[in-house]
């Protein structure tokens, strides 16, 4: 077994409404920031032992299909690193 | 008629839900989700409140408490079901009904009163109501914004799922009458089963005659009744 991290990146699907985010940048741009646009996403480190980072991403990605993402309104990205 | 109100850590208007059902006549208890479902329960409320603290997503986490293994169960069965606010975003995390309850348009918490519009009368939740009418109920929530992909939401409609629209007083489904950005100004769907149905808006907040404006809530929990 080897020890790993796997980063669990959780973000609004493009389309969906980020009120935080866009609350966001105006404050931004109230400090003088000059920006075209601002995202905001969740990230989940998952530090998990298994057999190979296949299984370490295939872990996580199960993680967000069930808990940490909701289909709905949004897309994940996992990456796997040694820890 | 045994109606099952499930409390969650966080939970805040179980103790309306029952007196509201009080009220109306209907046997009512609390059950904390830790003890399970009654196997008696013939009803069941998701009712308001911070499960969880609203941690990850409002209702991620209760939706995944072993209680909603058997609250599915019993929807499953035809035993009547309703989320209401944090109940209603706990029941779309869980798979009961379709879409997501996301951050406002306004990215505030809102409490305030709205207009609804009733757009099925044939279920048990508005045999009360008759098809279009317009009736006032308080939402009190931050993540209230309807979601729903395209495909999902043109199959909620031709399904005729979609149970409240939000509204003005006249009962136009208007951009100006959406209070916290819904997609086609949704307030409240049903299940798979009529049987099962969410709405942000809160019906208990709406049913004793000395709380608030109206008691126009009444209707949606006589389907307990």
């Amino acid at each position: 077994m080897t020890a790993y991290t796997a980063t669990v990146t959780v973000r609004l699907k493009r389309g969906v409404l980020d009120p935080e985010a866009e609350t966001t940048q105006q404050a931004l741009e109230r400090l003088g920031f000059e920006l075209s646009d601002l995202r905001s996403a969740d990230r989940f480190e998952v530090d998990l032992d298994a057999a190979d980072a296949d299984e370490a991403a295939a872990r996580a990605d199960e993680m967000a299909e069930r808990l940490l993402a909701n289909p709905t309104i949004h897309d994940y990205d996992v990456a796997v690193a040694e820890r | 008629m045994t109606v099952s109100v499930v409390q969650f850590g966080g939970s805040n208007c179980d103790r309306d839900a029952v007196r509201a059902l009080d009220h109306l006549g209907v046997d009512a208890e609390r059950v904390w989700h830790e003890d399970g479902l009654p196997d008696d329960a013939d009803g069941i409320v998701l009712p308001g409140g911070f499960s969880y603290g609203d941690y990850l997503r409002a209702g991620a986490m209760a939706a995944r408490a072993p209680v909603m293994e058997a609250v599915r169960e019993a929807a499953d069965e035809g035993v009547p079901v309703i989320g209401i606010c944090n109940g209603a975003q706990i029941g779309s995390e869980s798979g009961l009904t379709p879409g997501a309850f996301t951050t406002n348009a306004s990215a505030r918490f809102q409490c305030e009163p709205v207009h609804l519009r009733v757009e099925r009368a044939d279920t048990p939740w508005t045999a009360a109501y008759d098809e279009g009418d317009v009736i006032e109920v308080p939402i009190a929530h931050g993540e209230g914004r309807f979601e729903i992909s395209e495909d999902a939401h043109a199959d909620l409609v031709a399904d005729d799922r979609v149970l409240f629209r939000y509204c003005d007083a006249d009962g136009n489904v208007t951009d100006a009458a959406n209070p916290n950005g819904s997609t086609d100004n949704v307030a409240g769907v049903l299940g798979e089963r009529e049987t099962v149905a969410v709405l942000m808006p809160h019906p208990e907040r709406a049913t004793l005659p000395d709380l608030g404006r109206s008691t126009d809530g009444a209707g949606i929990l006589r389907a307990f009744a």
